[in-house]
């Protein structure tokens, strides 16, 4: 019985659809599972829930700037957000942008949205 | 027969529907709006953030001959000789040709290509015979790049954007492209577009390997799409791996392939597991005095070592810049080598494992030089067009392809788009039913399509990696058939907005099509050429394969045809000055 392997990660997420309610979820990544946040929820999405919704893109480049989150209360990007064996951090969508599900928001600016009002 | 599902549904009409907003797209919104033509940029996710062009690290290929003498010909002809036989003549041209107008225009628009005095600095990077590839330091190339062409698509009238849109259908009447069906994923609701043209420009396909440098959207859909609609794919089996793409230590926050523009400017050492160098074993120069092993060369030699025993602890090589000046180092990459040393990471004392990551398609959709396929109303542009590169593609060459057949493919289409009558909305809602009940449906609300992403990118990283056999892409065709079996046929997920069950299925249809298409064209080439190589077929065999293989798809089954490659009428002669 080994008493080096390093704890895991515990993210709390918040959870829901538009402005519907929120519930927190608690998930466990297991050590050595994931290195940044992002890593983590592709993790998440890939082990134990499917459903899991968060934005992002180049993956972990940190150049396309999509997968912006707020964890434990700063707004940060998944992707550079490193994680240490053995914490908690708590993830909720921005705060200030409209929620769409979970951890996704509309954060493009309206020029860049096809709005279903405008239709013909 | 169920409800009507064409009710209520969202119609919009425009004249160019361009789908995904990476470097090709933009620049095609761009052409088309500036030739008069309403667009509609459609992408994914956010306008001019994914894709694999905001990624770039660092070259851009043009002869523009600002370090020294150059013309686009001697360019054409480093590219033909990296495409191994197999470049389209005509595509090439237009890419060597076309490519210096655009990228001298992303220097209009202010991208801020790297100076040095008066002119702009150019690199010569692996393939070239002499300095030709722009950047944007420091390893700024891709978002400047995307920044640029943002700010020229805002500026572009009649240009409409709108993200978090994904194309799932292509409607066709009377054998051409009308318009398309699209899941808007920030509603959940479907959107009928009525278009006179549509650009396909949706990227590569290196998402389908587990390893690998693109970003989440780059899974090959538009292939699928166009298939579906009547096109034809051309070199599927031709994708590169990148040899020195990162391995180890994990990096939070950097991109696998920032060690490419460390080697053009520094010259890094590959050394195996020993720590010798060993690049020049397998019959090339050694890259000593600089970086000068083509890219299937480096990737072949680092997985031989690794299949030797002498591989690196993660699996790869080591990449050593301790030979390097500290000075040097800050000076080449200032902001890079405090990130890096932030990371743990000194490169001065230090060694960095890499291996061959999947990294660029040279294959795709076929088109002639006007960028459009063999289905009347359809193009496509960037990446997602085959036959420019051939076999393996020159290093720098990819974000001119993406502004050069952007912009050609935004004109050609806004002038298709004039000359066409349009589809009456409810006519395309109809045309688009079958694909409408799908997006309504929630029969299969939940299912692990992450896992079954995950599955077939390991599928594809196993058996149809950088190195193939016969008995392994068998193998991963048997494996790629079971798979499909589980997904079955009904889409999973549910209508609600960014479903990422819904949108995983999408996915994970369009990357099964695509990765069984590689497959099959990588078992059929029996030869090793350029970026594909047959550890049964080691040799290069222009008797038989100097062709190019043509893929069409209809009812389910799969069409393979063998097509001369297309030649220029008369051969591009090299100006004087030679080197």
């Amino acid at each position: 019985m080994s008493d080096t392997t390093p704890p895991g990660v515990r993210l709390q997420v918040v959870r829901g659809q538009g402005d519907g309610p929120s519930h927190t979820q608690v998930f466990e990544l297991p050590p050595g599972s994931a290195a940044s946040l992002l890593d983590g929820l592709c993790w998440l999405r890939e082990h134990v829930d499917p459903t899991l919704a968060f934005r992002y893109a180049c993956i972990n480049a940190n150049a396309c700037k999509e997968c912006m989150v707020r964890v434990d209360g700063e707004t940060v990007y998944a992707c550079v957000v490193r994680l240490t064996p053995g914490t908690t951090l708590s993830v909720e969508p921005l705060p200030n942008k409209p929620r769409l599900r979970d951890l996704v928001t509309e954060i493009a600016p309206s020029k860049e949205q096809w709005r279903p009002d405008d239709a013909c | 027969m169920p409800n009507d599902v064409t009710t209520d549904v969202a119609c919009i009409d425009t004249d160019v529907l361009v789908i995904g907003a990476g470097g090709a797209g933009m620049c095609a919104a761009i052409a088309a709006g500036r030739a008069g033509a309403r667009v509609v940029l459609a992408d994914r996710s956010l306008i001019g953030r994914g894709g694999a062009t905001i990624m770039a690290q660092m070259t851009v290929a043009a002869a523009l001959g600002e370090q020294g003498e150059d013309d686009w010909r001697f360019h054409y002809a480093d590219t033909l000789a990296a495409g191994r036989g197999l470049c389209s003549e005509p595509l090439a041209r237009v890419l060597c040709e076309d490519g210096v107008a655009a990228i001298r225009d992303l220097d209009a628009w202010g991208a801020g290509w790297a100076r040095d005095g008066e002119h702009l600095a150019q690199v010569q990077a692996p393939g070239h015979d002499r300095p030709r590839c722009v950047y944007v330091d420091f390893l700024d190339t891709g978002p400047a790049v995307a920044r640029t062409l943002r700010t020229q698509v805002a500026r572009t009238p009649g240009v409409q954007r709108m993200g978090d849109l994904v194309i799932t259908d292509l409607l066709r009447e009377g054998g051409q492209v009308v318009g398309a069906l699209a899941l808007h994923l920030a509603t959940g609701r479907p959107l009928v577009i009525g278009a006179g043209a549509t650009i396909v420009a949706t990227g590569g396909l290196t998402r389908l390997y587990r390893r690998n440098s693109a970003s989440a959207n780059m899974g090959g859909d538009g292939y699928a799409l166009a298939l579906k609609a009547g096109a034809e794919l051309i070199d599927m089996e031709f994708v590169q791996f990148f040899p020195i793409g990162h391995l180890a230590p994990r990096l939070v926050g950097f991109d696998p392939i920032m060690w490419d523009p460390f080697r053009y400017k520094l010259g890094g050492r590959l050394l195996n597991g020993l720590g010798e160098p060993f690049v020049e074993r397998y019959g090339h120069a050694s890259d000593v005095k600089g970086y000068t092993v083509t890219r299937d060369a480096a990737t072949y030699a680092i997985l031989k070592e690794v299949e030797a025993g002498r591989g690196s602890p993660a699996g790869g090589a080591w990449l050593s810049f301790t030979h390097v000046p500290a000075e040097t180092l800050q000076a080449a990459f200032g902001p890079i080598i405090a990130k890096l040393a932030a990371a743990g990471i000194d490169l001065t004392r230090d060694r960095i494992e890499v291996s061959p990551i999947a990294h660029y398609h040279m294959g795709g959709i076929r088109v002639d030089t006007d960028m459009a396929t063999r289905v009347p109303g359809l193009y496509a542009a960037g990446e997602a067009v085959g036959g420019a590169n051939g076999a393996n593609r020159l290093s720098g060459n990819a974000i001119t392809e993406a502004v050069a057949f952007g912009l050609r493919a935004g004109a050609r289409a806004a002038a298709h788009a004039a000359s066409v009558p349009r589809v009456p909305p409810p006519r395309l809602c109809a045309l688009a039913a079958s694909g409408l009940a799908e997006l309504q449906s929630s029969e299969r609300p939940v299912q692990p399509v992450a896992a079954q992403i995950a599955r077939l990118q390991d599928i594809m990283q196993q058996g149809v990696g950088p190195f193939r056999t016969d008995a392994g892409l068998r193998q991963a065709l048997t494996e790629l058939a079971t798979l499909r079996a589980e997904v079955g046929e009904t889409l999973a997920g549910t209508p609600a907005p960014h479903d990422a069950v819904r949108a995983g299925a999408l996915d994970l249809r369009a990357m099964l099509q695509v990765a069984e298409c590689v497959t099959q064209a990588a078992l059929a080439r029996t030869e090793s050429r350029g970026a594909h190589q047959r550890e049964d077929y080691p040799g290069l065999d222009d008797a038989h394969w100097r062709i190019n293989q043509v893929a069409t798809w209809a009812d389910g089954v799969w069409s393979f045809t063998h097509a001369a490659v297309p030649r220029l009428p008369a051969p591009v002669t090299e100006p004087q000055g030679a080197l």
